[in-house]
């Protein structure tokens, strides 16, 4: 066990899945001489050549376009997009063609696209984005969402190994923010298994990504006033935890949906309504959400602190559930 | 109280489950005097029957409720002192047993006749706002958020049977919360659903413990039992019909919903009672010479039965939601037969742990007796643990009696009958003796209880009875 930051277990992982499976390459922007924009694969090219570590041209289409053709040729291609936000210029290569290869053409696409996602450094509108409910709408794509440097090495793992296109949005907020212990040896994290950031009794908080720290610091308010938060860390969307957020939601009675993406359509949407049609009888509250609004991320460092989900709109949110 | 006022006598409120009763009887008359806690009429309720002490002394001066008319808690029954009709100024006092039927009298206006007629009670209400009659003010308080039950309070709420207008709400405008409920759950709530008091081969002790009046003065009356079927037109030939009594339509609603609720299965063990038998002979002089009291056959099995349940706490237990609820004491009910053999009342012996058999014997003969006086209070026929049905009396030898709400199991007693019985003699040899033989039933809740633990029950009780130790009982 070595203390790490999310964004060292994301590049350790990585190395460690190409160390051990020649299949595994890399392609993206500046991901080779200049190791990446935020420094993932610094040092990759050095270790395993041009061949693996493959400096793309500006072209999201070309990149999950070539990787998608790589991976039906029996490859695992790890493909990184500079920001999340650029993936909407590959939407036809993942949504047309990765996506449903395996359901008309039987033949599986194990590529992974890395996706530095979220905002909360003023990145502005087209560098701050979260898209994973888009993808989460897409049958065929898996959509991953690591919270802590743990779970971003194991799940990196466990989507480069595994036989769909699984979309992998690591937020960067938590990059060299984030520090936290780390197994040393390979391990796997499983897909569609919530992780229990805390327990509590009073309420429960549904979320994912840098929100769960968000969350935490709520909870620490609300444990002040003597109320128990339980904070439910999803991990993967595609699958998602459905028992673990019932089982939450049986417990506590009084649920919080947060999500830093934006409302309408927003994942949480999505747990908010399977709460509501499978564990109805154990509501004493209106299920709640707390997201982005509806609007592009914001710029200006004072609006977009207006647009993404605080502590203290969180906590007003849980104290508005516990009064009711 | 000065008779110069007036004082009204109200039906009053025998347990919080209890939601009506009957007058069946009026000890005065118009125009009789009557003194404070002097006993004024018998009511019949489906917990109980009693006598209403009068709440003043003066003159009856109006009875507003005939015998055998069975009215809401809380309904004016007639007035003391004061003219006759006088009913604005009237005080409103509550007979002795009453505890929380003050509230009840504003009922009327804060809409407690349930969702019914609305808008009926909107438009009385508006039309008698100019002259408030009411002696209590009438609470706003139905149009505050307390109304809204969310979906999980009303299912714990039916899960447990309880009302959750008596529980009051910590959340926003008084809203019961999930946890208001489960509180009110773990803190012994009184069971909304009526409570039966006993069914013929089955009885069965009302599952709610007494009255809080103290926590719940203002509650709003409970939901009503069902009112009597409305009666066919005409009976067929040959047929006829008769009024079911509050206590026969609770022991109705009362073995219903312990059969839909409880798994029954009934296991029984013979027992040798010789050595009872021998001991009791031995007893009874002393025991009627010394105390006035007989050590019937049932005082012995109660005795036993206390000091095997102590090896079996899920026997004296209950299932309370998802939680099994253990004890540390006994409180067992004993099946009575009213005199008119219209019914069967389940007293209760509180805390039957601490008696030997004398104190037991004393104890059954005691509140049996005033079952059939009528003279029992709510309290007494409330919160059993086990209770022992003994329908051997007739000559029976097996029975399937059904479980008292919610209990887990009871305990049929069966006639104790010469047998002819495989023992060994001296030498080991098998012979057949004449020995008084009695028939136990264990009829218990399956779902906790399994086979072997009541199998083992039996055994014990059984070992219990056929060595029955003098110096330790």
């Amino acid at each position: 066990m070595a203390e790490k930051t999310y964004l060292q277990a994301i590049s350790d992982g990585l190395r460690e899945e190409m160390r051990r499976d020649k299949r595994v390459f890399v392609i993206g922007e500046d991901v080779g001489v200049y190791g990446g924009a935020f420094k993932v694969t610094l040092g990759f090219q050095e270790e395993f050549g041009a061949w693996r570590v493959i400096d793309a041209p500006l072209s999201e289409t070309a990149i999950v376009g070539g990787c998608t053709g790589a991976a039906i040729m029996g490859m695992r291609p790890v493909a990184e997009m500079q920001f999340a936000d650029f993936i909407s210029c590959a939407w036809d290569q993942l949504v047309t063609v990765a996506a449903k290869q395996r359901w008309r053409a039987g033949t599986p696409v194990p590529i992974t696209v890395r996706l530095p996602s979220g905002g909360g450094f003023s990145g502005g509108p087209f560098h701050s984005q979260n898209p994973e409910s888009s993808f989460a709408h897409i049958p065929g794509l898996k959509v991953i969402c690591p919270a802590t440097p743990e779970d971003a090495k194991g799940l990196l793992a466990s989507a480069i190994q595994d036989p769909n296109p699984c979309l992998y949005f690591e937020h960067k907020h938590l990059y060299r923010r984030i520090k936290a212990e780390v197994p040393d040896e390979r391990y796997e994290t499983p897909f569609g298994k919530a992780r229990v950031h805390q327990e509590g009794d009073d309420l429960s908080v549904i979320t994912w990504g840098a929100m769960v720290y968000t969350a935490e610091e709520a909870a620490q308010q609300l444990d002040a006033d003597g109320v128990s938060v339980e904070i439910l860390d999803l991990r993967t969307l595609v699958p998602w935890d459905k028992q673990a957020v019932l089982e939450s939601a049986r417990k506590t009675s009084k649920v919080l949906v947060l999500h830093e993406d934006t409302h309408t359509g927003g994942f949480g949407g999505e747990i908010a309504a399977t709460i509501a049609e499978e564990a109805f009888e154990d509501l004493d509250a209106p299920v709640k959400r707390i997201t982005a609004p509806d609007t592009p991320v914001p710029f200006s460092p004072h609006l977009e602190k207006a647009f993404i989900p605080q502590v203290e709109n969180v906590v007003a949110g849980l104290r508005d559930l516990a009064e009711y | 109280m000065a008779t110069e006022t007036a004082v009204d006598v109200v039906m009053p409120q025998m347990g919080v489950s209890v939601s009506e009763g009957t007058v069946t009887k009026w000890l005065k008359s118009e125009g009789e005097q009557v003194e404070a806690d002097e006993a004024l009429l018998e009511i019949s309720t489906d917990k109980v029957d009693t006598e209403v002490p009068s709440p003043a002394s003066g003159t009856l001066t109006q009875i507003l409720v005939q015998e055998g008319e069975t009215v809401d808690v809380g309904t004016k029954l007639a007035q003391i002192g004061g003219a006759p009709g006088a009913n604005g100024q009237a005080q409103t006092a509550s007979p002795e047993p009453a505890t929380a039927q003050a509230a009840a009298e504003s009922a009327d206006a804060s809409g407690a006749e349930g969702e019914t007629a609305t808008a009926e009670l909107v438009e009385e209400a508006r039309s008698a706002e100019p002259e408030p009659t009411a002696a209590v003010p009438v609470s706003d308080g139905a149009t505050d958020g307390k109304s809204f039950v969310s979906p999980v309070v009303a299912r714990i709420a039916s899960e447990h049977g309880v009302d959750p207008s008596q529980v009051q709400g910590s959340g926003r405008g008084g809203r019961v919360t999930k946890k208001d409920i489960l509180n009110f759950i773990e803190e012994g709530a009184p069971a909304a659903a009526p409570a039966a008091p006993a069914a013929p081969a089955a009885p069965a002790a009302p599952a709610a413990p007494a009255a809080q009046p103290a926590e719940t003065p203002a509650a709003p009356a409970p939901p009503t039992l069902a009112p009597p079927p409305p009666q066919p037109i005409a009976a067929e030939a040959g047929e006829q019909f008769e009024p079911m009594t509050a206590m026969r339509r609770g022991i109705a609603e009362h073995m219903r919903r312990s059969l839909d609720t409880s798994a029954h299965v009934t296991s029984a063990i013979e027992v040798d009672m010789s050595r009872v038998v021998a001991i009791r002979k031995k007893l009874k002089q002393e025991y009627e010479k010394d105390y006035g009291v007989n050590p019937t056959y049932l005082s012995f099995v109660a005795r036993a039965t206390v000091e095997t349940l102590r090896d079996y706490p899920w026997i004296n237990g209950e299932i309370r939601g998802e939680q099994i609820v253990t004890r540390n004491y006994v409180n067992l009910g004993f099946a009575v037969e009213l005199a008119d053999g219209k019914g069967l009342i389940v007293p209760v012996l509180k805390h039957a742990e601490g008696l030997n058999l004398l104190g037991i014997a004393r104890g059954v003969t005691d509140i049996a007796q005033r079952a059939r006086d009528k003279k029992l209070t709510p309290d007494e026929v409330q919160g059993g643990t086990f209770t022992i049905t003994n329908p051997g009396g007739y000559g029976t030898f097996h029975g399937t009696p059904v479980i008292s709400q919610p209990q887990a199991a009871i305990l049929g007693t069966y006639a104790v009958v010469k047998r002819p019985w495989v023992i060994q003699d001296d030498r080991g040899e098998d012979v057949i003796a004449i020995r008084p033989i009695m028939n136990l039933t264990l009829t218990y809740d399956h779902r906790l209880v399994d086979g072997a633990l009541a199998g083992r029950f039996l055994r014990d009780l059984r070992e219990k009875l056929q060595t029955w130790d003098e110096s330790a009982y």
